[in-house]
């Protein structure tokens, strides 16, 4: 059930990151400079921090929505849905690991001070 | 004619204790036994009430009910028949987890803490333990819970091979006891959803060689309230206590909704 519910909640996290990145990304059309600006906004220690969360809810949205997929597809899938919910978790661990380490790096090499 | 002679009864191969009736070797201990009561004719909101009660090792909380409701407080109130795991009556929310009373031993339980006992959830209660199980019926007939064939009845049985009969062997074993329906999320959310129990005895019947009617049954549970609502949460699964792959029987429904076309 638990996976039902971290499924739900992420699905909900990124439609709303969906919602406000349209509208970010619509306000080049409207100004460049104030785009810029938003923009320069991602660069700061928080929003490094609420990326990673980000991509953390993507990565298990997307690992864990495999593993629906093949339990709903696949005749054995629903014997096996924990061993799956467990693979998800070290697919998404192992992912985290290394995108965490990429982003913190480019981040510090960018980083200027508030 | 020969008159019967007796014959010496075999002494026991089994060790009985010279006295004693061995009931002193079942080990004892105490519990709490903490229930959600209801009873709208006493008041308006739900409360809880505790008992300390000594059990045996061998006792399950069906006994435990029993010895409140016998000796303690007889307005307790809980269904119950078989007491054997066959009728389905007793299906309670027990430590949070959906089970049948009288299948729960005590001494599985964590005995160090109150044991805590709630009518199961998504119908609407009654009294106590006792909820109306109506909603959860009225989904069990819609899916025609009966072998449908039109063409003539033979002579003798109608033949089906080994194969054909363990095709939907795992749900004939349905005892409707809900535990799975009011473990259900997403019936708890939407009391219209047919829920896992009426699913599996759809699937009882849609792979049955013998009988005529499965699409009918998979049209019916084609319907927004039907198969589609399950999420795969696999409480299900988990609270059935006859041990019954639900969310294995409900995906194999999807499958033949999506395949019957082809
Ligand atoms: S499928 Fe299992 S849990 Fe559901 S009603 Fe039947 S016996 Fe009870
Ligand atoms: S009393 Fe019949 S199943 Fe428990």
């Amino acid at each position: 059930m638990w996976s039902w519910v971290g499924h739900r909640i992420t699905g909900v996290g990124i439609f709303f990151f969906l919602l406000v990145h349209v509208l970010d990304t619509s306000l080049v059309r409207v100004s460049p400079e104030a785009y810029d600006a938003v923009i320069g906004a991602y660069k700061h220690p928080i929003m490094i921090m609420g990326e990673i969360g980000l991509v953390g809810a993507i990565v298990f949205h997307a690992f864990n929505g495999l593993r629906i997929i093949l339990v709903d597809f696949w005749k054995q899938g629903t014997r096996y849905h924990r061993q799956m919910l467990w693979a998800v978790m070290v697919l998404w661990f192992v992912t985290m690991v290394a995108f965490s380490i990429r982003h913190l790096m480019i981040f510090f090499e960018g980083w200027e001070g508030f | 004619m020969s008159t019967p002679t007796v014959e010496k009864e075999p002494a026991s191969k089994i060790d009985l204790a010279e006295s004693g009736d061995g009931a002193g070797a079942v080990q004892q201990f105490d519990i709490t036994l903490k229930v959600r009561r209801y009873d709208p004719e006493r008041t308006e909101d739900a409360w809880w009430d505790e008992w300390n009660l000594t059990m045996f090792g061998t006792d399950r909380v069906l006994d435990a009910l029993h010895k409140v409701k016998w000796d303690v407080d007889g307005t307790l109130t809980f269904r119950r028949s078989c007491a054997h795991g066959i009728c389905g009556s007793d299906a309670m929310r027990i430590n949070g987890r959906n089970r049948l009373a009288c299948k729960t031993l005590l001494k599985d339980l964590d005995t160090s803490k109150p044991i805590i006992v709630e009518a199961i959830k998504g119908l609407p209660v009654e009294k106590d333990l006792i909820v109306d199980m109506e909603p959860f019926f009225q989904s069990y007939r819609e899916i025609m819970p009966f072998m449908i064939n039109s063409s003539p009845t033979p002579t003798a049985e109608r033949v089906q091979s080994p194969e054909e009969r363990q095709r939907f062997d795992d749900t004939t074993k349905c005892i409707l006891c809900a535990a799975c329906t009011s473990s259900c999320p997403v019936f708890w959310t939407d009391g219209q959803y047919f829920g896992p129990a009426a699913i599996v005895n759809a699937h009882r019947f849609i792979f049955d060689s013998r009988d005529d009617a499965g699409d009918m049954r998979l049209e019916i549970l084609n319907d927004r309230e039907g198969v589609w609502r399950c999420r795969t949460t696999f409480n299900c699964t988990e609270a059935c206590p006859r041990g019954i792959e639900v969310t294995k029987a409900i995906q194999e429904v999807k499958t033949a909704i999506l395949t019957r076309s082809l």
